[in-house]
């Protein structure tokens, strides 16, 4: 249903017969324990303690038979975003120098600072891509809902998802018609005020959508409540992925602990 | 402009968090269930706007349009964009998971001050005067959310200053362009659908 959202290879995870499959686990416990890493691995600063996080994730990618590439390049481009600011923090952080260049000094713990980000936010981001963002968008609502998530908002969770391919074609075919009529961006006053009536144009079709929903909603008996069907499960495999789960997350702590003072 | 995780102080992370909670709260009360419709197709509007690559000079850059969705959302754009911003983490990798909060008010925000302080002025007069509203409106929104993420990376330490210089002067050509979509996009909606911008049972939110 939601294909801008939803990546090619949730549906066909019958890649990989070893390993504990990701997207078979229970979907809550999947949220909670990637949110567990996240905090975590953010209080980490050890760069041990931080690779074996980065390990962690790269090794839960691996085992879960998901395409490796595809997920990697997605976190490529999430440090394409963050490298220029790494760049920066050697020569703005004051220290011990390492070199010199062009009269500004690079310190050592700039460089262990930059790695340390660059190590957290590759780690969780990964973590998040591989535990949570593998599963159906619909599926994370109704598993925050469970996760007593505040009901309102799940419910414009729910309606966000299913609008946005809606509402992406519905742009595509906008761009299309500019296309034929022979609109080509550049540089220029006429391509953002083009873009800017598309845009409008897009919130105006959604607006009146949104009442076409409403209104056929209100047909089928709209009471104001939206209820969810799905029901969860806590499993046998799902407890001992938990615990193995939880046991890595010790370990990173203690190494933290008895290695991170410096 | 989003925050990667690991890279702010605890401090500002959970003030993020803390202040990114009340705004949730704030935009859901002023949004009863028969609004949740519009408000979450409005949402993936800007979701899906946010990913139209416009471009300048040699490169592109993608929309955010902040700005508008608080013209368009009022209080409501507080939840509707940190929607956006929590499918874009947990589906793209965008950002990360304990920066949610500090993103989604860095973002969320200066959108809902930008609603509440041009929304009579852009409802008000011909279609163009609304534009020029809409217009300054949506630049002042973006350098408001360049400014809170300079501010989350100055807070954080001074090592974070120069980046947190250089993230706002980086981003004015951003400014311009999202001011002068944001004008010719509420110049269309004036025409065509003048109740986006009023609090009518059928237009907009607030």
């Amino acid at each position: 249903m939601t294909h801008v959202l939803t990546p090619d290879h949730v549906t066909n995870h019958g890649l990989s017969a070893l390993g504990p499959k990701v997207t078979s686990l229970d979907p809550r416990l999947r949220i909670v324990l990637t949110a567990l890493f996240a905090i975590v691995t953010v209080a980490l600063s050890h760069l041990g303690a931080l690779t074996l996080a980065l390990l962690l994730s790269m090794t839960l990618l691996t085992v879960s038979g998901l395409p490796a590439r595809k997920t990697l390049k997605r976190m490529a481009m999430m440090d394409s975003f963050i490298i220029f600011m790494l760049v920066l923090l050697p020569f703005t952080m004051p220290g011990t120098p390492i070199f010199t260049l062009w009269g500004v000094e690079a310190s050592w713990e700039g460089l262990w600072r930059a790695v340390e980000i660059g190590l957290t936010a590759n780690a969780v981001i990964l973590m998040v891509l591989t535990l949570t963002g593998t599963m159906e968008p619909v599926t994370l609502g109704h598993a925050l809902h469970a996760l007593k998530t505040p009901e309102r908002l799940v419910h414009l969770i729910m309606f966000t998802i299913r609008y946005i391919d809606v509402l992406r074609e519905e742009y595509m075919r906008l761009r299309t018609s500019m296309k034929l009529r022979g609109f080509r961006p550049g540089t220029n006053w006429h391509t953002y005020r083009s873009f800017g009536y598309l845009v409008g144009m897009m919130l105006v079709r959604a607006m009146e959508r949104s009442e076409r929903i409403l209104a056929a909603m209100k047909c089928r008996g709209f009471s104001g409540r939206i209820i969810l069907l799905e029901e969860f499960r806590l499993r046998r495999s799902d407890i001992s992925f938990a615990v193995l789960f939880a046991l890595a997350l010790v370990a990173l702590v203690l190494i933290e602990v008895t290695h991170g003072a410096a | 402009m989003h925050i990667v995780d690991g890279a702010l102080s605890n401090p500002v992370v959970i003030g993020g968090a803390v202040a990114a909670v009340g705004g949730i709260a704030m935009g859901l009360r002023n949004l009863p269930l028969e609004r949740i419709p519009a408000a979450g197709v409005l949402s993936a509007s800007f979701f899906v706007a946010s990913l139209i690559h416009v471009p300048i000079g040699p490169s592109s850059v993608h929309l955010i349009l902040n700005g508008l969705a608080g013209l368009v959302l009022g209080w409501a754009a507080f939840p509707a964009l940190f929607v956006g911003l929590l499918l874009q983490a947990v589906f793209f990798g965008f950002g990360g998971l304990t920066v949610l909060g500090v993103n989604a008010v860095n973002i969320a925000l200066p959108a809902v001050l930008v609603g509440l302080a041009f929304r009579p002025m852009v409802a008000r007069g011909s279609p163009m005067q609304g534009a020029i509203w809409g217009g300054i409106g949506g630049g002042l929104a973006i350098a408001a959310t360049t400014l809170a993420v300079a501010l989350s990376l100055a807070l954080t330490g001074d090592e974070f200053l120069l980046a947190a210089k250089l993230v706002f002067f980086a981003h004015i050509p951003v400014m311009v362009i999202e001011a002068l979509l944001t004008g010719a996009a509420v110049m269309l909606a004036r025409r065509v659908k003048p109740e986006l911008f009023i609090n009518t049972p059928a237009g907009g939110l607030s």
